[in-house]
């Protein structure tokens, strides 16, 4: 009896559905929780694809060329090792999902295709149309739903992780979360936790994020004593579709697939895109990058669109660029992008076959989050994280198709290490000593709190005044005054946070009091990405500050630690693992040079 | 340039009204009453449903000034690939964060907007419904291919285009439920419905899963199953991802009929 491992995951997208079936596949028992039901998680919302150098084209790609575009890819803010682990396991995970049944797109001959994408020379990234993270999850879904029809994996799908049970000796026990529609509160013992709870999107208001992606189980944890890490790295993906609830993406395969990126030469030109002659149209990624074109990595793209906007050359006079297209045959875009360019067509109006597409960049993605080492454990004993929600891979900037991959390969390792933790980890006491029970009082009196607080400030305002502070200033280019100003701003929030009153008399499946939890958890994490930013005088991947334009690896090749205190996040910096490659300095207008590999 | 000639662009509202009139059915809890509260939003371009709601919610007041309680909804991609947003919109069950409004008062013509949930399962409050019977479905249809283990074994079979591209577009399916609320068959959980044969005719067409094929067809043969469709072909009428549903049946059905007739030959 006392052998019987049963771990909690938190979130049950690609991360937490991987761990998931590893665990159960081991033969021990999961309590799994997810705010959505798992098989709507934000995981189905990437498009393009997974990358692994499975070398099918004749190009002798391999999975050391993936670990250094990775690594150039991320600045070199990566600790190496897991990244190396990662590219090495790339070409199985593939294989497995393949097994899994995932339709991936197909070559003549029946067997994988693989497209470009962006920051490398190589056809790498295996795809299923244009929806393959949707794909990939039903995949993980459907092997996770057979295990639960077992009755090993137990779903708690409608329930948010409020907060870490921890016991005398900072040792985490298990969770309290919130049943969403009675708002009933519960503790949950495991041996061991694993957060794969994704990104943090909604800190900006308006991202390209599911409405789920608040980070706020995530920011739960940090207040209870993880560290978070490299919060400050914040992606912006270059081609987004502005909307008035979000910015829906526009995946990089359609550059993969040859998608150009250019803007009118003539400033504020009227006319229709198609009656633009091409002598008179700017591809200007393919004229400062020739090697690369268009399939830079997004950090550079993103602000290269916004420079040329903020030039004065944006379509129309309005901040957006042309993404085309219409040069690719329909047949083709349909069988590769069909997915995406519905997306397009349904929310804009436009057919992409025919007509360019107008784009912006728009937050998208946190290289940032828990600090996790290469086993995937955080700095609390039992606690453990994977996915987006993890620092790990990614340094200071995200190649395009690693973030499936990294998902997986987080919830692969993040599983038996857990399991590993578990089998030795002492039991026994912590039944007795009341520490579940304690925890949940605590957040009980939180959420009566909430529903107390007659303040008259309104919850939702503090979310748009935070995104909209954050999205005008924590993004593409920063400014030290302006950084100090938005933290100063969320220090007024967090203040008028204390006298919101709830707008729902009917707390019977409410999104206020949820939503209010996730919004101080928001504002919390919000502070640690601005301060990360403010302090961080350097410009590295996705953080560019034009007073500090050029990477300083001297002072600033340090991975950003930020541990909670109540006045203010306490930062420190610790040294990147190197132990690989030499860090050069990135530069793409040229072809790809492979870094030097150390002995 | 343009290789693909004449250009496309769907008609647009071209004489918008000053204000969007939104009419919410609501539920305060399962068992309570439903009643309709209106409400009054003013015109912008670009609204979608998602954004008219996210309005009200910051400030839930009806049209005539009363306030009242934030109506619930159930939202999370808002790109039309998680399914969680579905509700009936104007008469027509589909997401809401794809629906324009601008699209809707075109069709429609004046400026009125009539959102209610769901009805072929537990209205939870407002327009949020509980579609787990859906995936409990999925459980019984074993709508997942068996492995050894999920270590490495090599690549996949050898999959022909063809194959690929026709069980992609089975595997879009995102469990929304728009062709179970337009079934006029589905009710009370009697009939397993077009999602769940679709997921069997995904999985039988795959090498491996093809496997497993027997313990799916048995369970089309079931009370709830395939013999349950009544052919009116609603479903593939409001599938939002084009999926060949009626195909599925068509093809699931005549699988069915040979394991009824020569299956227990296998036995």
């Amino acid at each position: 009896m006392s052998n019987k491992i049963n771990i909690a995951i938190v979130g049950g997208g690609l991360a937490g559905l991987a761990a998931a079936m590893k665990i159960a596949e081991a033969g021990h028992n999961v309590d799994l929780f997810s705010v959505v039901p798992v098989k709507r998680s934000h995981s189905v919302c990437a498009q393009g694809g997974i990358n692994g150098a499975v070398n099918t084209k004749g190009e002798g790609d391999s999975p050391w060329k993936h670990f250094d575009d990775t690594v150039y890819g991320g600045d070199f803010l990566a600790d190496q090792e897991p990244v190396r682990r990662m590219t090495d396991m790339a070409p199985a995970i593939i294989h497995l999902f393949d097994r899994m049944g995932v339709p991936f797109s197909r070559t003549k001959e029946g067997l994988l295709d693989f497209r470009r994408f962006g920051g490398t020379l190589h056809h790498r990234t295996a795809f299923a149309g244009a929806s393959t993270g949707q794909q990939l999850l039903y995949a993980l879904d459907e092997q996770v739903r057979k295990f639960e029809s077992a009755g090993s994996v137990t779903k708690y799908e409608g329930w948010e992780m409020l907060s870490l049970v921890l016991d005398d000796h900072q040792v985490c026990r298990g969770i309290v979360a919130m049943d969403l529609q009675t708002l009933e509160l519960k503790s949950f013992k495991a041996d061991a936790v694993i957060m794969a709870t994704g990104g943090p999107g909604l800190i900006y208001g308006k991202s390209t994020n599911s409405q789920v992606c608040t980070g706020s189980a995530v920011s739960a944890c940090y207040q209870q004593g993880a560290r978070y890490a490299n919060g400050e790295f914040i992606q912006v993906h270059p081609t987004s579709i502005p909307g008035e609830d979000k910015l829906r993406l526009m995946s990089e395969s359609a550059r993969g697939e040859g998608g150009r990126v250019w803007v009118p030469k003539n400033k504020g030109d009227e006319r229709d895109p198609q009656d633009i002659p091409d002598s008179e149209r700017w591809y200007f990624l393919e004229e400062k990058y020739p090697a690369y074109g268009n399939l830079v990595p997004r950090d550079i793209a993103t602000r290269e669109i916004f420079q040329t906007c903020l030039d004065g050359y944006g379509v129309k006079g309005e901040n957006q660029v042309y993404l085309d297209l219409s040069h690719i045959p329909a047949e083709t875009l349909d069988r590769k992008l069909g997915a995406i360019l519905e997306i397009y067509e349904m929310f804009i109006g436009d057919d992409p076959r025919h007509v360019p597409m107008r784009i912006f960049p728009g937050v998208h993605y946190s290289m940032g989050g828990l600090w996790v080492d290469f086993e995937q454990r955080t700095n609390i004993p039992g606690l453990f994280a994977a996915g987006e929600c993890d620092f790990s891979i990614h340094g200071a900037n995200r190649l395009g198709a690693n973030s499936l991959l990294s998902c997986v390969y987080g919830g692969f390792v993040a599983a038996p290490s857990a399991i590993d933790y578990a089998k030795n980890v002492e039991r026994g006491e912590t039944e007795t000593n009341g520490i579940y029970d304690s925890e949940l009082k605590k957040q009980q009196e939180i959420n009566d709190e909430i529903i107390r607080s007659e303040g008259g400030e309104n919850q939702y305002k503090i979310h748009d005044e935070m995104g909209k502070v954050m999205t005008d200033n924590v993004t593409v280019i920063r400014y030290n005054d302006r950084l100090q100003e938005t933290d100063n701003k969320l220090l007024e929030l967090i203040e008028r946070f204390q006298n919101i009153s709830i707008n729902d008399s009917n707390l019977w499946a409410t999104q206020a009091v949820p939503h209010a939890r996730q919004l101080w958890n928001m504002l919390q994490l919000a502070r640690v990405i601005t301060l990360g930013a403010l302090n961080r005088n350097e410009s590295r991947g996705a953080h560019y500050k034009p007073d500090f334009p050029d990477r300083n690896d001297d002072e600033w090749l340090k991975t950003t630690i930020a541990e909670y205190s109540e006045e203010s996040p306490v930062l420190s910096y610790e040294s990147v693992d190197v132990s690989h490659i030499e860090p050069r300095l990135r530069d793409y207008s040229k072809g790809s040079k492979q870094g030097a590999k150390k002995a | 340039m343009s290789s693909n000639s004449g250009t496309k662009t769907k008609a647009r509202l071209t004489d918008p009204p000053k204000s969007v009139r939104i009419r919410v059915k609501r539920r305060e809890m399962p068992d309570a009453p439903q009643y309709v509260e209106t409400f009054e939003i003013p015109y912008r371009r670009n609204l979608n449903v998602i954004s008219v709601l996210m309005d009200i919610r910051k400030n839930p007041v009806t049209a005539d000034g009363t306030e009242t309680t934030p109506p619930v909804w159930d939202m999370n991609c808002l790109e039309q690939v998680c399914g969680i947003c579905t509700m009936v919109i104007n008469g027509r069950v589909r997401q809401s964060c794809s629906a324009l409004i601008d699209d809707i008062l075109l069709e429609a013509g004046g400026n009125e907007v009539v959102l209610e949930p769901m009805t072929k399962f537990p209205n939870v409050r407002d327009l949020k419904v509980d579609r787990s019977p859906m995936f409990d479905h999925l459980k019984k249809v074993h709508a997942w291919v068996e492995l050894d283990g999920y270590h490495e074994l090599g690549p996949g079979p050898h999959t022909p285009q063809e194959t690929q591209q026709e069980r992609y577009a089975y595997s879009r399916c995102m469990t929304c439920g728009c062709c179970l609320e337009a079934c006029p068959q589905y009710h009370d959980d009697n009939y397993i419905g077009p999602q769940a044969i679709a997921q069997v005719r995904l999985f039988n067409m795959h090498p491996t899963g093809k496997m497993n094929r027997d313990e799916r067809l048995d369970a089309m043969m079931d009370d709830d199953g395939i013999a349950n469709c009544g052919n009116s072909q609603n479903c593939v009428q409001v599938c939002p991802m084009n999926i060949p549903l009626t195909r599925a049946i068509y093809e699931t059905n005549r699988e069915v009929t040979l394991h009824g007739l020569f299956g227990w030959l296998r036995k």
